[in-house]
Formats: structure tokens, sequence, C-alpha cells
């Protein structure tokens, strides 16, 4: 049920066209009913999309795609443009007040993520930016929305500023600033109670607190997963607020995030952070590009990539890279890879970031293929230490007992020992391919088995 | 006002009042006639038959998250219908889109109420389950409050043990109702409370047990593991539980609650809906989608944050507020 992405939309189209030599401005009606679609089933707000596909079309009439030899990834190309150009720059940075403290308020729908981002935030600013945040429970609505913050703040051995569900939460803001001067905290981090931006009273509420402690920033917290009316709350916590920025959260899922586009185009406010997770560390800076791909379903590579680098040690990716080329790559190095791939996170939610990857039929069972990756530890260690070094010393009888050791059949183990060679062989190629660009190459690349 | 404040309000006035509901049971032709009387409005804006005709009902339907193949496919369907029948005024497609309109909710037995799969003289076991932040404790608490009301001795289990707080904001909205809630510690086996949930429900003869759990992303295949073993532990204790089992959905999202029905089914058999947060301006529409393809009804909508703000779903009260404010724009 995955929805298709814009290239594969594009396919039947293109294929249409192929052959005819010429571009005619139907085809170009075609591929812009898909763009239009595409973008659609990735929640981006119909009337953005309206005016986004107007745009593309008239690039794409004028001439760009008509004369080209391949239309099709022309068009992908401009609306790939078009949407990084919308999505603004990478704008991460949090502001400094000159008087400290600088002081957050974090606004949003309920549910979307603000109090854990809150956490998130304070994290970040104290890790990477070495300051001294101070959390403040303003919502005294929501049940135990004060003892959630306060659990948060103690996770991190960060301060929580609370007055109970019975204080009013302007003066628990304007206390808490007093708190931070006194206690020489820097930054602030306001969490409020989630509303609906149809609720007078309750935004009236959030003017009030802004009038009183004149944030430095007003981040909106957007759940990822949010449909059509994404616009309609960007629109009007923005006309009521000025937010500075808005935060993305829950984007760790498998939606599309088309609220990203419609948020940008109806408020031009930055995004500035997306959630991947509910752990509080798990907070990274917005990409337009990679947000581009992902709204357009052409997977989440440069991620992928980043992911690999956190969690691949460049020392033993070195010696694996010197192995690959020395040819001296054995079962056991297969095995420490499979570590590291697996400590990428679950294989599915990897896979998940490869472009195509949700039209790849063999690859919608990954369950499966999980569980294969257990066989596959399983075969290996039933292995002795010389046969892991050297497979060639595989004969009937050897297999027979590794087959017995690990409970697989040997057939099974006779295709670990053709895919090992194959791999090889493989890594030979690569390697040779690497060495001309010395240095250049990223680290944590080298994942032959996936 | 809203169509869903006015709903509100007039359940509001007089909840039990059985004219309101039997209004709304057998009120199906009433609603149709003033849905044809409001489609005038729509067609009279429009004289000729032509794309942009087309592209507004496209995006009306779009613009309350009905699902973009099941508008597509709608539409389709009117486009072609026009031309076998050589429409050309939009006055004379009136009665097509009608029908196709009222097919969508009217269609099999979508237009019937379907209620809680309660045993009687027995403990019931209704799981919630469904992605981070969408309302699952609070739609327990508001669940809790109905039945008790209705005489029901309700128990709560605290399943979440991962969220920060979240064992606590179940245990304010078990005092607030007057019932109690059994937990353990943060961190502790969710699939251990669920076992306690259990025996505790058994031994002090409750009528109804409502589980919360952790908010999970439908795509985490580990949280999705542990929430099947969770629902296996309910299984193996008392067979034919859980009796329901509710994925409580977010009006405000988009097209991913139809991903998340069809993965949170796979891994839990989800017998119905709680569509919350409806007195936003979402529509919800994506459940029309999920009816179709999934065949999951929806049970109930959620209208707010109060103890009260639990509605049984009414399916042609849902699909006349899809279409509000195309309906109230004269
Ligand atoms: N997977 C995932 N879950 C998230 C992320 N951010 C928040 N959550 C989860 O979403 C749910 C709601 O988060 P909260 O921080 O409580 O949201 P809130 O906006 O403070 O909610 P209210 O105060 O009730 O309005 C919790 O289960 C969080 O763990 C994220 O980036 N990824
Ligand atoms: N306006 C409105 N808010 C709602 C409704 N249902 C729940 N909420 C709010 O949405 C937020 C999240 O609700 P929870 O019940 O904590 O959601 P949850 O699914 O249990 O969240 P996690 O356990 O973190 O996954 C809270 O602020 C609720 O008050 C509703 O029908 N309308
Ligand atoms: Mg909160
Ligand atoms: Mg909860």
């Amino acid at each position: 049920m995955a929805f298709e992405g814009l290239a594969d939309r594009l396919q039947s189209t293109i294929k249409k066209m192929t052959g005819k030599g010429k571009v005619t401005e139907q085809d170009v009606k075609e591929m812009a009913r898909e763009v239009r679609l595409a973008l659609l089933e990735a929640d981006v707000n119909f009337k953005v999309v309206k005016d986004f596909v107007k745009k593309i079309k008239e690039r794409a009439v004028g001439a760009e795609v008509i004369d080209s030899l391949t239309p099709g990834q022309q068009v992908i190309k401009i609306v790939k443009e078009e949407l990084t150009a919308l999505m603004g720059g990478e704008q991460s940075k949090i502001a400094v007040s000159e008087r400290p403290p600088t002081v957050i308020m974090m606004v949003g729908l309920q549910g979307a993520g603000k109090t854990t981002t809150s956490g998130k935030l304070a994290n970040l600013l104290r890790k990477k930016h070495n300051r001294k945040p101070l959390l403040v429970a303003c919502d005294v609505y929501r049940p135990a929305a004060i003892d959630q913050l306060e659990t948060v703040g103690k996770q991190l051995g960060i301060p929580v500023f609370s007055q109970g569900t019975e204080a009013n939460p302007v003066d628990i803001a304007n206390e808490a600033i007093q708190h931070a001067k006194d206690e020489h905290l820097d930054y602030v981090i306001i969490d409020t109670a989630g509303r609906l931006h149809i609720d007078e009273n309750l935004m009236n509420e959030l003017t009030t607190i802004k009038n009183n402690v004149s944030p430095d920033e007003i981040f909106l917290v957007v759940d990822a997963m949010t449909g059509q009316d994404a616009v309609n709350v960007a629109e009007t916590f923005d006309g009521v607020l000025d937010v500075s920025g808005v935060v993305l959260t829950k984007l760790d899922g498998d939606t599309r995030g088309g609220a990203a586009l419609s948020i940008r185009a109806v408020t031009n406010k930055p995004i500035k952070f997306v959630g991947m997770g509910e752990k509080l560390d798990e907070l990274e800076a917005f990409h337009p590009e990679r947000m581009a791909s992902r709204i357009l379903g052409m997977g989440d590579v440069l991620t992928l990539i980043e992911k690999a680098q956190d969690n691949v040690d460049e020392k033993k990716a070195k010696e694996l890279e010197e192995k690959m080329r020395s040819q001296t790559f054995t079962f056991d190095d297969f095995l420490e890879q499979m570590d590291q791939v697996k400590s990428m996170g679950p294989l599915d939610e990897i896979l998940g970031m490869l472009p195509g990857a949700s039209k790849m039929k063999g690859l919608k069972n990954v369950q499966i293929d999980e569980k294969q990756l257990v066989h596959v530890e399983a075969i290996i260690q039933s292995m002795t230490k010389k046969e892991r070094k050297d497979p060639s010393l595989m004969n009937a009888g050897r297999k027979k007992r590794i087959a017995k050791g690990s409970g697989r059949p040997v057939s099974e183990v006779n295709r670990l020992l053709k895919q090992f060679e194959e791999m090889k062989k493989m890594m030979k190629q690569m390697s040779g391919m690497q060495s001309g660009k010395k240095g250049k190459r990223k680290k944590g690349m080298n994942l032959p088995f996936m | 006002m809203s169509f869903f404040k006015k709903l509100k309000d007039t359940f509001a006035q007089s909840k039990e009042s059985e004219e309101i509901s039997d209004k709304y049971k057998e009120g199906l032709s009433k609603t149709r006639a003033s849905f044809s009387t409001k489609l005038n409005d729509l067609v009279a804006r429009y004289r000729k038959v032509d794309e942009d005709f087309f592209e507004d009902l496209e995006e009306i339907l779009i613009s309350a998250d009905v699902g973009v193949n099941t508008v597509m496919t709608l539409v389709e369907e009117l486009e072609m219908e026009a031309k076998r029948q050589n429409i050309k005024d939009a006055r004379d497609l009136k009665e097509v889109i009608s029908e196709k309109l009222v097919a969508i909710y009217a269609g099999e037995d979508f237009g019937k109420q379907v209620p809680l799969n309660l045993q009687e003289n027995d403990l019931s076991v209704i799981l919630f389950v469904g992605v981070n932040g969408v309302g699952k404790t609070t739609s327990i608490g508001k669940l809790a409050y109905q039945l008790s009301q209705e005489g029901k001795k309700v128990l709560l289990v605290a399943g979440d043990t991962f969220r920060a707080g979240a064992i606590q904001q179940l245990s304010v909205w078990g005092e607030r109702v007057g019932v109690d809630v059994i937990k353990q510690s943060e961190g502790s086996d969710p699939a251990a409370v669920m076992f306690d949930g259990i025996k505790a429900a058994k031994s002090r003869g409750a009528d109804v047990l409502l589980c919360d759990t952790a908010g999970r992303l439908q795509n985490k295949v580990n949280l999705m593991n542990e929430l099947t073993k969770v629902k296996r532990v309910i299984e193996r204790e008392i067979p034919g539980a859980p009796h329901d089992v509710l994925l409580v959905l977010d009006a405000t999202t988009g097209q991913n609650a139809l991903i998340q029905a069809k993965t949170f089914a796979e891994a839990t058999d989800v017998t119905g809906i709680v569509l919350t947060k409806l007195d936003g301006t979402a529509k919800g529409g994506i459940v029309l989608a999920i009816r179709k393809e999934l065949n999951i009804p929806v049970k109930y909508v959620g209208l707010g944050e109060k103890m009260t703000d639990l509605e049984p779903f009414n399916p042609e009260a849902f699909v006349y507020g899809l279409f509000s404010d195309m309906l109230t724009e004269e």
C-alpha cells in the first residue's frame, strides 16, 4: 500500500513518450498530472499543489523538457529543484539573546510533540552548545503534563521549573525567567499546552505569554503525518504569534511529510529541526533537499549515509577496506560488518531509506530478511576458525557439520558460501573503482551484502 | 460554526434524547434530501460540466483528507457517467453526484453504527493501539467515564511503561473518572503489566478492562512485535479476548493513516477505530478509504479533551461534515 513515488508515477508516461522523438504539450500535461497526484498523496495541501504544478508546467513547456532527450528525468529534476527552493535553506541555528536568558517558546496542536521536543532542545543546547537550559512547565491542563516534563528533566539532568496546575501559565512563565536569571541559566524553554488553532481563549493565552516574556524563538511543533489541515494550523499559529521556526516531529515514521511543503508555502518560516524518534537525542537539523526527495518518494540516501557514518567505526572501516583490497576478507569480517549494519537500526528501517525500496517486491518481506540474518550468523558461528578464514577448505563433510550445528539445511550453507564468493568478487571491483579517488570516499559505505 | 460544533452542541443538549438518535438513525432520507438541496447550490455555481467543475469537486474531497485514490476513482466514475449520458449542464449531473456521494457512506453497511463488542455478564477486554500522541490515553479516560456512567465496573491498565509521565497521566484519568488503575513502574514489561491487569480484573469482577499501550510508529518492527506479544498475553489469559482492539487515529493525519490502519490491523486484528480531534478543522476523511479498503469501522469520535467529549460514530453526520464547507459556502 506504500504510495508510489514520483519517479514510479512518471514511468508509464515516459514509456509512452520514448521513441516518439518529440514531447508534446499533451505529454507535459500528463506528466504534470502525475506530479500533482504524487504531491497530493504525500499530503501536500491541494492549493499549494495547484500553484506548484502551474510553475512546473511553465518551466516544462518552456523548452527545458520538450527539447530534452530524457524528458522524464528532466521533469523530476525541475520538480526537485523547485521543491528544494520552496523548502528554503538549511537553518538550524537557535537564537542567542544579548541579555540572557534566551527564551524559547514551544507551541502547537495537541500531541504534536512539544514536551518531547522541549527536552530534546534542552539536551541539544547543553550538549552541542554548552548552554545551561531551564525547562518550564506551562501546560497546566493536560493530565500529568508537568510530571512528563519533570521526568524528561530528570532523565537529562536538566532543571524544570513548575508551579503545579493551579498556577496561571503566564505567571509561571514570568517567574521562570526570573528564576533563570537568579540561577544564571542562559536558556529558558517554555513548554505550553497543546491547543487547537481555533480555540480563541487558548490562543489568547499564548499571545499573553508572548507579550510577557518576549521570546527570542517561537517554535511551532508540527506532526509530520499531518494532512491537508496543516495549512490552516500553520497559518493561524503564525498569524497569531508570528512564529520564528518550525519543528517537524515523528519523521522517523514512513510518512512522506508533504505537510512540510504546505507549512513552508503558507508561512515562509524555516523548518529548523526534525524529530527522528522518541528518545531525547533524536533531534536533527532539517535538510531541505532530503525532504524534497522524501516527499517525492525518492528515498533518503543521504540520511542512510549519515546513519552509516554515525555507526561505523572509522578505523574498522579502514581495516575492512584494506582487507577488501587485498582479498583477505573472511567470514569473521563478514560477521563484524553485519553487526555494524544492525547497529544502524532495524533492517527494514534502513531499507526504507533506499530509493524505490518500497516498490521492490523482494523487499516487501524484509522481516524475513532479518530472520535470515540470524540464520547467516548461526551458520558462520558453526564454522571453525580455519573455515572462516579460508572457505576453500569446505567439503561435503564440513558443510554437513555446519548445517547440523546451525540447524539450517545444507543448501543454505551452500548458498551463503556462494554469496560470499560473489561478494568478494564484487569487492574487488569496488575497491578497484574506489582507489581512483583516494580519500574522497565516505566511510561506512562498504556494505556489500545489502 | 463548524458542523461538528453544531453536532456536538446538539448532542450535548439532549444526550439521552431518543428523538435525536432516532432522527439520525432514520434520518437518512432527510439527510439525503438536504444533501441534494445543498448540492443544488454547488451545481448552480457552475453552468458547464467541465474540467474545472470536476477539479473543484476533487479538491473539496481531497481537502477533507479523503484518500487520493478514493477521490480519483469517484471523480473518474462521475466523469465517465457524465460522458455516457452526455451531460453538459451541471444541474443534470446533480443526481449522479448525489448518488455516488451517498454511496461512499451508505454503500454496503457503512451506514450502520458498529457498537463495542461488550460481553454480557462477563469481562470485556479492550486494547487501545496507535501511533504517538493520537489520543489513546485520553480516549480511554473518556470511554471509562462513559461506561462507568452506564453502571459498568471499569478497570484501567497502564500498559505504556515507556513514555515519560504516561502512567501518571492514566492515573489522573482514573482519579477523575473514579476507577482503579493497575500499574507497575516505568520501564517494566508491558506484557507483564497486562497480565496483572487481567488478573485484577478477574478477581475484582470488573465488567470492562481498558488497556493503554505506548504510542508507536507502525514502521518500527520491534515495537509492533511487542504489541503483538501484549495481545497474545491477553488472548492466552482470556479466550476470545481482547474483545475489541481499537486503533486510535488523529483526524489531523493525512494519507499515512491508511498505512497505520493496515499495519496495526496486521499486528493486532483491529476491530474498530477511534477518530480523535474532530473538534479541530481537520475532517479525517481518510477513514473512508480505510473503511473501503480494509473494512474497519469507526466506532467513536473524539471531540475535545474533556471526559464527556467522546461520541459514538455517526456515519451520515460524518460524511455530511466532510462537505460542510462546500455546503455552507453559499
Ligand atoms: N517516533 C517519534 N515520536 C515522537 C517524536 N516526538 C514526539 N514523539 C512522541 O509523540 C507523543 C506526543 O509527544 P508529546 O511531547 O507528549 O507531545 P505534546 O505536543 O507535548 O502533547 P500535548 O502536550 O498533549 O499537546 C509521545 O508519545 C512522544 O514520545 C518523534 O520525533 N518521533
Ligand atoms: N482537541 C482534542 N484533543 C484531544 C482529543 N483526544 C486527545 N486529545 C489531546 O491530544 C493529546 C495527546 O493525547 P494522549 O491521550 O496523551 O495521546 P496518546 O495516544 O495516549 O499519546 P502517547 O501515549 O504519547 O502515544 C493530549 O493533549 C490530549 O488532551 C480530542 O478528541 N480533541
Ligand atoms: Mg505536552
Ligand atoms: Mg498515551
